[in-house]
């Protein structure tokens, strides 16, 4: 047996502890408290998109169900609430069945919040950030509108165009049939198949304006360019690989509590387990949480691009086959 | 039959494809920041060797399919059939058509021990062994000092198989070929 080996060089491990220096240097010299949060929570992310791995633990309260957080983000919210000001963290994630040359089932996320700054800020801040940790010069930082780039790539405006003409595009560019799908999931199948590859080349992608039906835990507004309803989050992308995810943080505990009741049903239709809503996420919101804007980086990515491999296992000691 | 699901798939896995037998060569997760899953999946269809590349919704599932592959022995052929022996001591015999037999056509010797496919029961192909000794039947002697040709000339084996030999292999001899690239490794 010869599995009992590392994936990664202990060359490309010790470059990454030098990155991870770099990174922390990087948040404290703009006074940003480091904080450690748990990976178990007694709720989860209920986004349907996301599987979370559970477990069952004896506390004080008795035999319980568990979640292993899919992001440190609801114990993060939960110090903004309670006054901590700007926070950062790397913290160890798990997003069940994501195996592969860019996914491992747990990972390191980089996340952070920036109370009272706005979206544009914290791009801001997120590209400089990836400067830092980039050995190389990664070119421009563009912003990038989501129905801009579903007409320069794919010659449609993914807003308006009706949902026969979506799935039949899909359901070509994918070779599979998508006759059923709903209209998020054929855009999810074009931005992975067509427009990803496409981002970060020669520079940093910023994809901004979002459909309003894919803000997860972002807030909504009206586009000032063209009057639609977009999703206040952004993607950043280099060399193809989407490297961040960051939000105008939703603050409204109702919203918030019917986006939560809103992924469950879905769960359901689509017979998926329900996953525990987080109360203490809802008490913080309703207690007050300050506006402000957060991102989440997989840093196992960031690191993966700086030492130029190909495949996360090999920034990675032990990816999951190999745990 | 069972079915494997997308999160099942796994490099060697034999499923049913469009009606064909397919190995999964490959199987990439990706999946956009915030949306639905997919699986990119290289497969290699086992009855023409092509490789095709599907796009999966994760959580899709596929029929597995009845493949199994078996050490055979070689035994002979009638013209038609190629056929092969079980090498688990029970003498069973499964001929092979041409078709199924492809490029291992011109690696054959009797008694060798082949890897033969078999979906539904019916032998689809045949792989050869890495290296297989086979005789020189035919070669021209080497022209001595003529290096023009990089040292090497054709000679014909036993087998049919046409490959490059150094200029000092002579007819009768039993040379050690690498049936992956054809190549010449030693003598035997």
């Amino acid at each position: 047996m010869t599995d009992w080996q590392p994936t990664a060089s202990l060359d490309s491990l010790r470059r990454r502890a030098v990155l991870m220096q770099r990174v922390r240097g990087f948040f404290v010299e703009r006074g940003l408290l480091e904080v450690e949060t748990p990976c178990l929570g007694h709720g989860g992310s209920t986004d349907v998109h996301l599987a979370s791995l559970s477990c069952r633990a004896v506390t004080p309260a008795g035999s319980e169900t568990l979640w292993l957080q899919t992001s440190p983000e609801f114990h993060m919210k939960r110090l903004l609430a309670a006054g901590s000001g700007p926070i950062f963290q790397i913290a160890r994630s798990f997003r069940d069945g994501e195996v592969g040359r860019r996914h491992n089932i747990e990972f390191s996320m980089l996340e952070w919040y920036r109370p009272g700054w706005s979206l544009d800020a914290l791009v801001e801040e997120t590209q400089a950030l990836i400067r830092e940790v980039l050995p190389f010069d990664p070119g421009p930082t563009r912003k990038r509108r989501y129905r801009e780039l579903f007409g320069e790539v794919l010659d449609i405006d993914p807003f308006e165009v009706d949902i026969a003409s979506l799935r039949r595009l899909a359901g070509e560019r994918g070779g599979l049939d998508m006759a059923e799908s709903p209209r998020d999931e054929c855009l999810d199948l074009l931005m992975s198949l067509a427009i990803e590859p496409e981002l970060g080349r020669d520079g940093i992608d910023v994809v901004l304006d979002y459909p309003a039906s894919q803000a997860a835990l972002a807030r909504r507004h009206q586009d000032p360019h063209d009057g639609a309803w977009v999703a206040s989050r952004f993607e950043v992308y280099v060399n193809g690989l989407e490297l961040a995810n960051g939000y105008d943080e939703l603050t409204d505990v109702g919203e918030q509590r019917a986006r939560f009741a809103d992924d469950n049903r879905a769960r359901r239709e689509a017979g998926l387990v329900e996953v525990d809503v987080d109360e203490r996420l809802l008490a913080a919101l309703d207690a007050g949480m300050p506006e402000g804007s957060g991102v989440a980086l997989g840093l196992d990515r960031l690191i993966q691009l700086a030492l130029g491999k190909s495949r996360l296992e090999e920034v990675i000691a032990f990816p999951t086959p190999r745990c | 039959m069972a079915n494997y699901s997308t999160n099942e798939f796994k490099g060697g896995l034999k499923v049913m494809l469009d009606g064909d037998p397919c190995a999964i060569v490959e199987n990439e997760f990706v999946k956009p920041g915030k949306g639905q899953a997919f699986n990119r999946v290289k497969l290699r269809n086992l009855m023409t060797g092509r490789v095709w590349e599907r796009t999966f919704k994760s959580g899709e599932s596929l029929e597995s399919a009845d493949v199994m592959d078996l050490d055979m022995e070689y035994l002979y052929t009638d013209g038609d059939m190629w056929h092969f022996m079980k090498t688990d001591g029970s003498f069973e015999q499964y001929a092979v058509e041409k078709k199924a037999l492809g490029d291992s056509g011109k690696w054959l010797k009797e008694q060798v021990v082949y890897t033969v496919t078999l979906w539904n029961d019916n032998a689809i192909s045949v792989s050869p062994p890495n290296f297989i000794e086979l005789e020189v039947v035919e070669t021209d002697p080497g022209l001595k000092g003529d290096t023009a040709q990089g040292g090497s000339k054709p000679a014909t084996l036993s087998s049919g198989a046409v490959v490059r030999v150094p200029l000092f292999i002579n007819q009768g001899e039993v040379l050690k070929i690498d049936t992956r690239s054809g190549e010449y490794v030693s003598r035997a």
